[in-house]
């Protein structure tokens, strides 16, 4: 029982993480109506730059999230506004360039971090990387919980920015219907700039959370654009509550798997609920929650 | 009706190519360019002509080279026998997963195949007594030559072209187009989606098989991290249709070519121009510079899809009228 509580905890401390990577995506999915696969690439940069800050100037890892997602909200929108929207005006057979647009960014993202730090893996201790508390024999560790507090502050305060402010709601307008929106006076290209650059910050803060517990190499980013993807599909794509659902169903389902199955097939398990919930639920968890 | 000299003068130098052509390593580069030819040619025919992308081609090629490597280190059969066996198999495993899969459209049946892919990299991995997981498998190689691999390579490649040109000039290739163009629209006039999708996949499937098998006839070493890799093999398939020219049919050939080119500049240094200037100027910095465009060929990949697509969205070959107006527009005023 203890173990299983232990799987339980760990799992939804997990899965919150994963819901922040997944709501960047999703966000993105919902009003571009492409699959970002630089999501991931995205991450791993924040990464580094919150290892570079912490390296060279001592900073500690979450006071660099002030840092990190601006600089990712402004790499999101050069990234969308000259290379992705330019897309929309040419001529092409493949319908899907736009998404093979990400994956040779994700490269160029990879490399670049490549040539300046090299591909060593990195870490950035801190004095909580691997503290915990407990509570009634379940161990929690220190890193993850704040990880996950922030996520739902996180969380909340986009509901409230796309359900509240004009600029959310032009976001969900275009995400609902882009044409009928450029019909309502809304300037759709301006609008999907803002929200790549929202999707990039949201994944930087994942990154920059996940780091004091985790390790960088550049090649990171390819596992966890798998993730996002997995979460996206899961909850349904372009839901941003379903999302939430997907992260924590995928955080879980590695957590159990890891611990009932074996290490070895953490990401397998990942994988094979993505192709069961693409067969069996097609529409991910969208279909249960409505939003 | 004349018929175009073209194919046939290039199979002729093709032929003849590797007897003039005395040095190993470039054979060895050609060998490359025909297997990446067979399978941009699988991919092109899915992807560029029936128009549902696929992200996952390492599933099928690395499915047909551990056919290959198993038939020779379980069974004790030589692994040549995994060039038709490889095919047939990776059309069984495209059978089943078509059929699940179609349902889903566009960038869901891409992400889909990328799922497969990741599935059979881990299963490769995990699976240790019968794939000896991240060990690999060794095959003994048949010829010390190059030259038998070399037209083996080049019967598949003019297979795998002869069968898509084949097949799209045939009824099944405006099929084909047509689910492309507007899936709702063909299904109306018709035509059996789900069934035309299958059969694409299905020939894809089995050309991109046989070239994973020869992979692992040719290199005689196999490992889940190479043959199912996301960026060597899938990444670089698609680059392979997009550079050369989505939906056409020397496509591939030119987009193998150039990549592989590509692939082999940063790898080696320019072919050991940067080397050579290294010794012969003693510049001190010269090692570092050829440290650094050794890795570079990922990033160089990278720049390539994104110039590609922001200005030759259809290709080599499938813009070559616009590349020419652009290259010539001085000789020939436009009509």
């Amino acid at each position: 029982m203890e173990v299983f509580l232990q799987t339980l905890v760990a799992g939804v401390l997990k899965g919150g993480l994963y819901a922040l990577i997944g709501l960047g995506m999703t966000l993105i999915m919902g009003v571009m109506g492409i699959i970002n696969l630089a999501h991931g690439q995205f991450m791993m940069v924040a990464m580094y730059i919150t290892y570079a800050l912490f390296h060279f100037f001592g900073l500690d890892p979450y006071t660099t999230l002030i840092i990190s997602m601006p600089s990712l909200f402004l790499l999101g929108v050069l990234i969308q506004k000259y290379l992705l929207n330019p897309l929309m005006k040419v001529e092409s057979i493949l319908p899907e360039n736009q998404v093979l647009m990400t994956v040779g960014i994700a490269m160029v993202l990879t490399e670049i971090a490549r040539f300046i730090f090299s591909s060593n893996y990195l870490s950035v201790r801190t004095s909580y990387s691997s503290s915990a508390f407990y509570v009634g024999g379940i161990s929690f560790s220190v890193a993850l919980t704040v990880a996950f507090g922030f996520t739902c502050f996180l969380t909340i305060s986009l509901f409230w920015f796309l359900i509240k402010t004009d600029l959310g709601r032009s976001i969900r307008a275009v995400s609902q219907d882009s044409e009928a929106a450029e019909l309502m006076g809304i300037d759709s290209g301006r609008i999907k700039v803002i929200t790549m650059g929202i999707g990039a910050g949201l994944v930087a803060a994942a990154g920059t959370l996940l780091l004091p517990i985790y390790y960088l190499f550049p090649d990171i980013g390819g596992p966890f654009t798998r993730k996002a993807f997995i979460i996206t599909i899961l909850g349904g794509l372009g839901s941003t509550v379903g999302a939430i659902f997907g992260g924590l169903t995928l955080g879980l389902a590695e957590s159990f798997g890891a611990t009932y199955i074996g290490m070895d097939f953490e990401d397998l398990v990942g994988l094979v609920i993505f192709l069961l919930v693409l067969l069996f639920i097609p529409g991910g968890f969208r279909r249960f929650t409505k939003v | 009706m004349k018929r175009p000299s073209g194919p046939f003068l290039l199979l002729g130098l093709l032929l003849i190519l590797p007897l003039m052509l005395r040095d190993a390593y470039y054979q060895h580069l050609m060998i490359l360019v025909l297997m990446w030819v067979a399978i941009g040619s699988g991919w092109n025919l899915i992807s560029g002509f029936t128009g549902q992308v696929l992200f996952g081609a390492a599933a099928f090629f690395g499915f047909g080279a551990y056919t290959a490597a198993l038939l020779s280190s379980k069974l004790g059969v030589s692994a040549w026998w995994g060039l038709p066996l490889g095919g047939i198999l990776s059309v069984a495993i495209a059978f089943p997963f078509g059929w699940i899969c179609f349902r889903l459209r566009g960038p869901y049946f891409a992400l889909a195949t990328l799922a497969l892919n990741e599935i059979f990299r881990h299963v490769a991995t995990i699976w240790e007594s019968l794939t000896d997981g991240m060990i690999g498998i060794l095959v003994m190689q048949t010829f010390i030559s190059k030259l038998p691999y070399y037209y083996v390579a080049l019967a598949i490649a003019i297979l795998s072209i002869v069968t898509v040109d084949l097949v799209m000039r045939s009824r099944w290739g405006y099929y084909f187009v047509s689910i492309r163009e507007d899936q709702d629209a063909a299904e109306s006039m018709g035509i059996d989606t789900l069934y035309y999708k299958m059969l694409s996949l299905c020939i894809s499937a089995f050309l991109i098989g046989i070239a994973g098998a020869l992979y692992t006839n040719y290199m005689g070493f196999i490992d889940p991290k190479v043959v199912f890799s996301l960026h060597e093999i899938s990444i670089m398939a698609i680059l392979v249709g997009i550079v050369g020219g989505v939906g056409t049919i020397y496509g591939p050939l030119v987009g193998a070519f150039i990549m592989v080119a590509v692939q082999e500049i940063f790898r080696t240094g320019g072919f050991g121009v940067l080397h050579f200037i290294g010794q012969s100027t003693g510049w001190p910095f010269m090692s570092g510079v050829i440290k650094y465009v050794s890795e570079a060929h990922v990033l160089s990949f990278g720049i390539l899809v994104i110039v590609v697509i922001l200005f030759l969205p259809n290709g080599i070959v499938g813009d070559w009228s616009l590349i020419r107006k652009s290259l010539f527009k001085s000789k020939k005023p436009a009509v």
